[in-house]
């Protein structure tokens, strides 16, 4: 069985957010991380390959810059098989669309049986990216998995939805995007980073995807940003120390109210 | 001369780093103040081979080097100095003499569950009567007349994982010489010796002034039969173990030594960025600035002479005099470091839940411990002499 886990670094939201003059994140001045629903995805390959470590071969794919290869170091230190970078700058400024255009066309040279993507990354918050790749491959799709195991040719999905889940089952290949609380992610261990600079992870570039030129880099993009600031820092606040409890909600009521949110 | 991590070190760091913050740092107050071994801690970090990072992966162990592994100290030894010893006494006190010293039946029987994690270890040379003088020590080791068994009779005091290991190297006199000028002179062998032996029992467990969670016991051997394949390098050579092993040990209290010192550090300039006194952060003062530039610079230093003594190891066959200066350095700034932490917190530094007086309880057994300081001012200065 042939897993592809997509994976995307971003910035650590610890490290400050910088933009470049076009409104697009200068991923290059920010520390970063792997996305953490990415890591969820990985983790389950990764048990899907603990329970039969001999015949499932988990493959880690990422678009970015040059650097984006840390991260499949990293996948790989955890127990990733091997890696592929995808990058080229022809590439650049990609929206969701223009993305998942180019992951799908790397995908279509690889072989897979399930494709696993995090739900959304932290830095654009969008979820479009997992299921826009499945409908460029024209297989079916799972999202807000909170749950996922392997039944014969078929995976069966616990769905995150609004108050309630649903339980799906779909025949492979098929993709399913990961939420975090699917799973709390191994950590590397030291061997496996020494080992991780060993194995392979391929650098694809433009002539490696199979994909139209008007689908890819800032030209394939529909999406035009036209404006991008940092976070907004929030203002002290006002603290109260009510006498009770009853007061407090009264207190809370009162401001609620106010504001015209009841 | 390259003073920069490679990105696999860079990486293993950010990875102890991690798993310090959380697996570990939460566990620290309640360590120190109910004096438990941190058993959880110990079973996440058998899971992600923190127990044999510098053995070979044919031995069950990681495949790293020194340097890995004394990174792994120095990040565990910042949040929790209790954490950071377990592992350094398994490591260097019972792995690695016997991956050094071995045969092959040793090291598939006993060295790969310890490299797994799967077995906790740990090594005994200190008695009562013996400290820095080893000629001090009491214990014997007698070889029955069939040669299959050595009988064990003494004690050993203030051993580290003492009841919680399961593989324990201990050093025992074996035969009596005279040296050229008529002295008597007592020959030592090593062995390895496995919890659950009959004759092998704890006594006190010590009730310690710092490092309170890693279970510091006396060990008791009465007419302990030990199997004669379990002795440990040739007989009669034992205190050429136990020195061995005490140069690599080194290595690892002074990176656990380093991170006390840093952890105190990084808690100190948190400290004086939101402490208010007179109207403004502390850390306007110059006083304040001054004693953080000492401090940042002596763990700078102590960071150099610990990564050289760890990258000697790896290179040279002898290494005793740079772990013995990393030891010394070390072991000095983080008693030195925490004390300053402590007094640049004030009286909140006196106080439990803001873990610097912690740090400089714990700082100050790694003054002690694997050879005093004055022990190792002896091993430099022998060298200088020799």
């Amino acid at each position: 069985m042939k897993i592809v886990v997509c994976i995307k670094q971003v910035p650590d939201t610890k490290g400050g957010v910088k933009f470049k003059p076009d409104g697009t994140l200068d991923r290059a001045a920010m520390l970063a991380i792997m996305n953490p629903d990415d890591k969820a995805g990985l983790e389950a390959a990764l048990r899907i390959k603990d329970s039969d470590p001999d015949n499932v071969e988990v493959t880690v794919l990422t678009m970015g810059l040059p650097k984006a290869e840390e991260v499949l170091r990293e996948a790989i230190a955890m127990g990733a098989d091997k890696g592929v970078l995808i990058t080229d700058r022809v590439l650049g400024g990609a929206d969701t669309w223009a993305t998942s255009s180019t992951i799908a066309g790397a995908l279509k040279n690889m072989e897979y049986d399930l494709i696993i993507t995090g739900r959304q990354a932290i830095d654009g918050d969008t979820a479009q990216v997992g299921p826009q790749i499945s409908e460029h491959l024209g297989i079916p799709v799972i999202s807000y998995a909170e749950e996922l195991k392997i039944e014969g040719d078929s995976v069966v999905v616990k769905r995150q939805f609004d108050d309630r889940y649903h339980m799906l089952k779909a025949k492979m290949p098929c993709l399913v995007t990961a939420l975090q609380e699917l799973n709390e992610p191994r950590y590397m261990t030291p061997g496996g980073i020494f080992d991780c600079f060993d194995k392979e992870v391929q650098v694809w570039g433009r002539d490696k995807l199979d994909v139209e030129d008007s689908n890819i880099g800032k030209v394939g993009s529909p999406t035009v940003i036209a404006k991008a600031s940092d976070k907004v820092a929030k203002g002290k606040g006002e603290v109260v120390t009510p006498d009770s409890a009853d007061e407090a909600v009264n207190y809370i009521f009162s401001k609620l109210a106010e504001k015209h949110v009841i | 001369m390259d003073f920069q991590l490679d990105k696999k070190h860079e990486m293993a760091r950010s990875l102890f780093k991690e798993f310090a913050e959380k697996e570990v740092k939460p566990h620290a107050i309640e360590v120190d103040e109910t004096h438990e071994f941190p058993r959880e801690t110990v079973k996440k970090m058998q899971k992600y081979g923190f127990m044999g990072i510098p053995i070979p992966k044919e031995y069950g162990g990681q495949g790293c080097d020194p340097l890995t592994y004394a990174m792994c100290v120095e990040e565990l030894a910042k949040v929790c100095g209790t954490t950071a010893v377990i592992v350094s006494a398994h490591t260097s006190l019972c792995c690695d003499p016997i991956m050094t010293y071995g045969t092959e039946e040793q090291k598939q029987k006993y060295l790969v569950p310890l490299a797994k994690g799967e077995k906790l270890g740990a090594f005994g040379l200190t008695e009562p009567g013996a400290g820095t003088d080893a000629q001090g020590v009491q214990t014997k080791a007698v070889l029955t007349e069939d040669g299959k068994e050595w009988i064990l009779n003494g004690s050993k005091c203030f051993i580290t994982n003492g009841k919680e290991a399961d593989v324990y190297i201990i050093i025992a006199y074996t035969d009596i010489v005279e040296d050229k000028k008529g002295r008597k002179q007592k020959k030592f062998s090593a062995f390895i010796v496995e919890k659950d032996t009959p004759g092998f029992t704890f006594g006190t467990k010590e009730n310690k002034m710092g490092i309170c969670g890693s279970s510091t016991y006396e060990l008791i051997f009465q007419d302990c039969h030990i199997p004669a394949e379990n002795l440990l390098g040739a007989r009669g050579k034992g205190f050429a173990v136990a020195m061995h092993t005490l140069d690599g040990g080194r290595i690892g209290i002074a990176a656990q030594a380093l991170g006390i010192a840093e952890g105190a550090l990084d808690r100190t300039v948190e400290y004086v960025k939101e402490r208010k006194q007179f109207g403004r952060a502390i850390g306007a003062f110059q006083n304040t600035q001054f004693q953080l530039a000492n401090m940042a610079t002596q763990c700078e230093a102590a960071r150099l002479l610990v990564y050289q003594a760890a990258d000697a190891k790896a290179t040279k066959s002898y290494y005793g005099v740079e772990a013995a200066k990393a030891k010394l350095f070390a072991a000095e700034v983080a008693m030195d470091v925490t004390t300053k932490a402590v007094q640049l917190h004030g009286g909140y530094g006196y106080i439990r839940e803001y873990e610097v007086e912690r740090m400089m309880r714990d700082a100050k057994i790694t003054e002690i411990y694997e050879g005093t300081s004055e022990v190792q001012r002896m091993v430099i200065s022998g060298a200088l002499l020799k």
